[in-house]
């Protein structure tokens, strides 16, 4: 959403990347040797916004899940690669109905200030996060256990929640379906522990600096409100051994042109991202630190079907689908590397074989001629041309896509579209109530690696579906989906929910998204991703080759 | 006698704050209500009985004209209520811990503006139509026209990124980080004081008394230093009332551009998320910053200027 102001002035000047090159990595039991290490372990990390808060029931946005990944530990984590292993339970048992699932703390599981961290923190935490006057935005998280939706809505006490301790280190949850992605959400914020004696001692301000206490791999040592947030090592933690970053300071800079500008003057090690305007030298002066991996996001047009010319419409949909050019829009339009997609679910979704459809291996003259059938066939012509509205929230990115996607329709089918921009929450208001919108901006970043929650918002009764798409087929399995445990089944039933909502066409599929960054080439120990989680707690720094003092300096001096 | 006038100017003046500011306090609020969305829409809609425990913690299930009298009474005590966006603080501390930075690069920015603008207005009015009026009333024209979102940049790449001399942005209170902000903030105030000086020195260098004093055989530094000074001044301390009020409440642009966490975003991101408590908080101070300095203004004013104290004895 940040808005670049001009990023002209980086073009011409100043030729390849003389940022200080890495040491050769020397690795010893998959850690590497001191003597490689810099001298200063200190990690800067550039967070886009100022994070709307570190009271992990409360976190919403990207920015504040970064940050409090390095505090907090749920009972299960991520690896580098994204996979889910024990956090701070150190193994599980899942009873056989699924519906059951038994975790085991680890015995030096501790909090910051060196207190021991046990189930009933646990049980307090999740019942916390439960509780309405908590009032978390992201208490659907916790749907899955037992009674969570009646403990949010007040009507049952938090006490009625499927949480229980049943010894000093032993939890156990109950859910009401078996959710085979349940140890997926786990690693979320609105699943982790909170301190109880800190919470109640300090109230709100328990997220201050001197007052936060954590248990994961950092601790809080400032916050400068929209300048910094400093953290420390924390010497309680479990895997203190293995952590090198000694401190991380995360830099919310909401400007890409500025934030290139402080990686460039050498100020920083990791951006939030990059000017969406000039992949195109970045990719020819910082080669070794540009970094594009794809991610768990769909970017897509919806058609309100609850509006014409789109009620009842098929033909006219997959038209309007079909005309579109998606290669040329990824290549000439966006730029970044994005993937064409024709389907929902992206690619990189752990166990999931996505249902693509028989055009996207068509070539585009193909779907050209077939799109122009359909056209005519839903009965439009170059006398009587559809005339429709693309609605996006004012970016330059969304009038970009727009402006080539209303180009395309005019040059396949003679199609008349006219473009409409809105401020962000109007925009929202505005999908949500399906009265105006025929063509509208959409798109999801997925909450957890599981093909569901794409799915999901193509239910009846989804808050998201400002589609106004409704299958019964589709309803009912994804409701049989949720209690379906054996992962093959469930796996050929999500493969069928997509395929069936993609002949439907509630939606226009452009591309995946993708995380774009620079990442300074001596930073090691992480790796792409598709949840584009990065917890600091694996990375270091290696020395410079020509190695002054180790600390980041502006590389002016030298040149090649 | 004049003393009497300037109090009795000053008490008048404070009466009208009052209904001013509960006007600014009504209209702000029912603008930002009028506005579609609310602070808890987002791209991922809540379910409902999530979207109503929000509602009501922060007291938005309650009728609009209920929550504008408990806004009132907040108010009242001083208190602007907590963020909706940065949850874990009170917009009284968002503000208690931005306005000191805006403040600093502000008002440094309005002392180096007063300083070089009526020097080079004074200079040019003095060297009237020569290459030294030229030139500093071309100056002024770059720095009126050209807008700061172009020279912050142009700044940085030059000094931080090329040259290496200061930092690209970020802020811990010392002097190199002041440096860029202070001079984006000042060049155009400094253009626009230097232009209305020398149009205003001109005139008072034209008038009569002027030309009396001079021909009277009184030397320069004295007909400009006490005679003309003080009147060609008027216009600037008049244009500096408004002036200071926006810089030391920070600029959205200047803010952004060096990452300086002041309270100048905070208009705007506020608006944008409609983070009402914030923008409420935000536009009630602002208006109390402006209210003050206009009042300063016009003190100053009946001071500089006599005929303001006669015109208010009507």
């Amino acid at each position: 959403m940040a808005v670049s102001c001009g990023g002209e002035g980086d073009g011409p000047e100043g030729g390849r990347s003389s940022r200080p090159q890495p040491v050769e990595e020397v690795l010893l039991d998959g850690r590497p040797i001191p003597s490689v290490l810099a001298d200063e372990q200190v990690l800067i990390r550039g967070n886009g916004e100022e994070p709307q808060t570190l009271d992990p029931h409360l976190a919403e946005g990207v920015p504040s899940g970064h940050i409090l990944r390095d505090l907090f530990e749920g009972l299960t984590t991520e690896a580098p690669d994204g996979r889910i292993i024990p956090g701070a339970a150190s193994r599980w048992n899942i009873s056989g109905d699924g519906l059951t699932y038994t975790f085991y703390l680890r015995r030096d599981g501790a909090w910051s200030n060196g207190d021991a961290l046990t189930a009933e923190d646990f049980v307090f935490s999740i019942r916390r996060s439960a509780d309405p006057v908590t009032a978390s935005n992201y208490g659907n998280m916790l749907y899955p256990i037992a009674s969570a939706r009646e403990v949010l809505s007040g009507e049952l006490p938090t006490d009625a929640l499927g949480v229980t301790s049943l010894d000093r280190f032993t939890l156990q949850i109950t859910l009401t379906d078996p959710t085979p992605y349940f140890l997926n959400l786990l690693a979320h914020p609105s699943l982790y522990p909170v301190h109880r004696a800190s919470l109640e001692a300090h109230g709100r301000r328990f997220s201050r600096p001197g007052n936060l206490v954590s248990n994961g791999a950092y601790m809080l040592e400032e916050w400068a409100i929209r300048s910094h947030i400093g953290l420390v090592k924390n010497p309680n933690y479990h895997g203190v051994d293995d952590v090198i970053l000694e401190r991380v300071r995360y830099l919310p800079i909401e400007d890409q042109s500025t934030e290139l500008k402080t990686f460039r003057a050498g100020e920083m090690h990791w951006t939030y991202e990059v000017p969406n305007n000039q992949f195109k030298w970045l990719r020819e002066n910082y080669p070794d630190e540009l970094v594009v991996s794809p991610w768990l996001g769909s970017y897509f047009f919806g058609f309100n079907l609850l509006r014409e010319p789109f009620i009842d419409s098929p033909d006219l949909r997959r038209a309007l689908v079909l005309a579109i050019d998606r290669d040329v829009l990824t290549d000439k339009v966006t730029q970044f590397g994005e993937l064409p997609s024709y389907n929902l679910v992206p690619p990189g979704v752990t166990d999931y074989e996505p249902a693509i459809p028989d055009y996207a291996s068509w070539t585009q003259e193909e779907r050209e001629a077939e799109a122009r059938r359909l056209y005519a066939l839903a009965g439009y012509s170059a006398e009587k041309p559809l005339r429709v509205e693309i609605r996006y929230n004012t970016s330059e990115n969304h009038k970009k896509v727009a402006l080539a996607i209303a180009s395309m329709w005019k040059q396949v089918l003679g199609a008349i579209a006219t473009l409409v921009n809105e401020e962000w929450k109007v925009f929202l208001q505005n999908r949500d109530q399906q009265v105006v919108t025929q063509v509208f901006r959409a798109g999801w970043i997925g909450d957890y690696n599981d093909p569901h929650t794409f799915l999901s918002l193509f239910h009846s009764d989804h808050g998201l579906n400002d589609y106004g798409y409704s299958n019964s087929t589709v309803d009912t399995l994804l409701q049989e989906i949720s209690s379906e445990r054996i992962p093959g089944r469930r796996q050929r039933m999500m493969q069928e929910t997509e395929r069936i909502i993609i002949e439907d066409d509630p939606i226009l599929l452009v591309y995946t998204y993708v995380t774009r960054r620079l990442v300074d080439s001596r930073v090691r120990g992480w790796q792409d991703n598709v949840m584009d989680h990065h917890y600091s707690r694996g990375m270091y720094i290696l020395k410079a080759r020509s190695a002054s003092s180790g600390r980041a300096k502006p590389a002016d001096e030298g040149g090649e | 006698m004049i003393q009497e006038d300037i109090v009795r100017h000053g008490i008048s003046r404070l009466m009208g704050l009052v209904p001013t500011l509960l006007m600014l306090i009504t209209i702000a609020f029912f603008l930002i209500r009028v506005a579609p969305g609310g602070p808890f829409d987002s791209e991922k809609p809540l379910p409902p009985e999530i979207r109503a425990n929000l509602d009501a913690k922060y007291h938005l299930d309650e009728p609009l004209i209920q929550q504008y009298f408990r806004y009132l009474g907040q108010i009242l005590v001083l208190d602007f209520g907590p963020s909706y966006q940065y949850k874990d603080w009170t917009v009284n501390e968002l503000i208690a811990r931005g306005f000191p930075v805006s403040l600093t690069i502000g008002a440094l920015a309005m002392v180096l503006a007063f300083v070089l603008g009526t020097l080079i207005g004074i200079t040019a009015a003095l060297r009237q139509n020569s290459w030294v009026d030229y030139g500093a009333m071309g100056f002024a024209m770059l720095g009126m026209s050209i807008p700061n979102f172009v020279i912050a940049p142009a700044l940085i790449l030059l000094l931080a990124v090329n040259a290496g001399w200061l930092p690209a942005g970020g802020w811990d209170w010392s002097i190199q980080r002041m440096v860029l902000p202070v001079i984006t903030l000042a060049l155009p105030v400094i253009a626009y004081i230097a232009r209305l000086t020398r149009g205003s020195m001109i005139e008072v260098l034209h008038s009569n008394y002027i030309r009396t004093a001079r021909s009277k055989g009184l030397p320069k530094r004295i007909v400009i230093g006490r005679h003309a000074l003080k009147p060609a001044l008027l216009p600037v301390i008049s244009y500096m009332g408004p002036a200071t009020a926006g810089l030391i409440t920070g600029s959205v642009i200047v803010e952004q551009i060096y990452s300086i966490p002041g309270i100048g975003s905070y208009f705007v991101q506020g608006a944008l998320n409609r983070d009402y408590t914030l923008v409420m908080g935000v536009v009630i101070f602002y208006g109390v910053i402006i209210i003050v300095l206009n009042f300063i203004v016009d003190m100053l004013y009946a001071w500089l200027n006599p005929r303001i104290r006669y015109d208010e004895g009507r």
